[in-house]
């Protein structure tokens, strides 16, 4: 699967109303760490079919890491049935990526 | 086996890897995180020579290339101990290796405040960038603890964003540039908040204010602010090898220019080092002068 990119426009149906549990990068482009974590979650996009990978650029969607409090990147969310259920602040192995993941 | 383990995959092990495989040695590069170390957190480097303007991204990413074209293995686990003999033992979470020499290029952290609530907020109201995290607060007030020139720098850098910034200090004045200092007092948006310390952080599911306590009154004073930047230096990454490697008081590894440790076969580069000087050409530098040495011991 391709990771999806999400604005505020298509968040609630790709994000909220998702039947599958989703991971939401908050990124952008300027952003080192954020660069260095992409490939890992497009490999990840590819492994888990169970997963929905969304990417969220925070430079053109302020208002949804606001609503989110996203307040450094790369943040990962994880929402399972339209709330959110953890998160992961920083760049990490892909290990620990999918630790957090989880089943 | 092989000759040279470097642990730790940022500018000072990267180049190491590079001064080693050019030397014709066998390197294992093992890194915790991911290549490039904290430089990649800085958007526009303008003071390495011959580089005027480079993205750490791209400095890390070319630094990468370089020591994987000529050879090196880098293979991304945390060390977790470094056993000494004829040959060096390396263990890590997942495994371990055999090396000649071990060069310890592990670099250093941001050191934490230490009070409650501080590890859950980060990401949500605390930071240890500004340049990283300041976008997020444009038109709202932010703190920035600390009075090095990181900190002044940063609450400089912070000025042109945010609504106001409070620069809390615990002493009563700056040890950072007489300049920028200068250049912070002419600044209306910036707040001085001298010979205190932030004791408490409040938030409701993100950051929302902290409390400063003055350490000559005692006095307790509320901020409402969204973010706040810490700023108060860095410590080095060496809990792994304290018992085996001879550290000085605050925690650095006591090893000179030459970068040589107490325990023969053990050698140290970059930011983990006893050093004046941390910066991106001072650990390149180490790089170059750990692999010698290590090249040397492994051919004596």
């Amino acid at each position: 699967m391709n990771v999806i990119k999400v604005t505020a426009e298509n968040f609630e149906t790709e994000v909220l109303k998702s039947d599958k549990p989703v991971v939401a990068d908050f990124n952008a482009d300027w952003c080192g760490p954020c660069q260095m974590l992409k490939p890992v979650i497009d490999e990840l996009a590819e492994e888990r079919p169970d997963v929905k990978f969304v990417s969220i650029n925070i430079d053109d969607q302020d208002d949804l890491a606001y609503e989110h409090n996203v307040s450094s990147i790369p943040c990962l969310v994880k929402f399972v049935g339209g709330s959110e259920a953890s998160r992961s602040v920083g760049f990490k192995p892909k290990s620990e990526i999918i630790k957090f993941i989880g089943g | 086996m092989y000759d040279i383990i470097v642990i730790g995959a940022g500018p000072a092990g990267l180049t190491a890897a590079i001064y080693a495989r050019r030397a014709s040695k066998t390197v294992l590069v093992l890194e915790a995180m991911t290549y490039g170390g904290q430089i990649i957190n800085t958007p526009d480097i303008e003071n390495y020579p011959a580089a005027p303007h480079i993205s750490g991204l791209d400095f890390a990413n070319r630094l990468y290339e370089q020591a994987t074209g000529l050879g090196a293995e880098v293979v991304f686990e945390r060390v977790t101990e470094i056993k000494d003999g004829t040959e060096k033992t390396v263990v890590t979470a997942e495994n371990t290796y055999t090396a000649k020499a071990v060069i310890i290029a592990t670099g250093s952290q941001n050191r934490k405040l230490g009070i409650e609530g501080e590890r859950e907020l980060v990401g949500r109201g605390v930071s240890y960038c500004a340049t990283c995290d300041g976008a997020f607060f444009r038109n709202k007030k932010v703190a920035v603890m600390g009075g090095g020139n990181t900190a002044l720098e940063d609450a400089l850098y912070l000025a042109d964003l945010a609504e106001t910034v409070y620069l809390i200090h615990r002493r009563g004045e700056f040890r950072g540039d007489e300049a920028t200092v200068n250049a912070l007092k002419e600044r209306q948006n910036i707040k001085f908040v001298l010979n205190s310390t932030v004791t408490k952080l409040i938030a409701d599911k993100r950051l929302t204010a902290i409390e400063v306590t003055d350490k000559n009154t005692g006095a307790v004073t509320k901020l409402d602010v969204n973010g706040l930047f810490v700023a108060i230096g860095r410590t080095p990454e060496n809990q792994p090898f304290e018992d085996l490697i001879k550290l000085d008081e605050a925690g650095y590894i006591a090893a000179g220019e030459d970068c040589i440790t107490n325990v023969p076969g053990i050698f140290a580069a970059g930011d983990n080092r006893t050093k004046s000087l941390r910066q991106l050409v001072t650990a390149a530098a180490d790089g170059a002068a750990a692999a010698t040495a290590a090249v040397q011991y492994i051919s004596r």
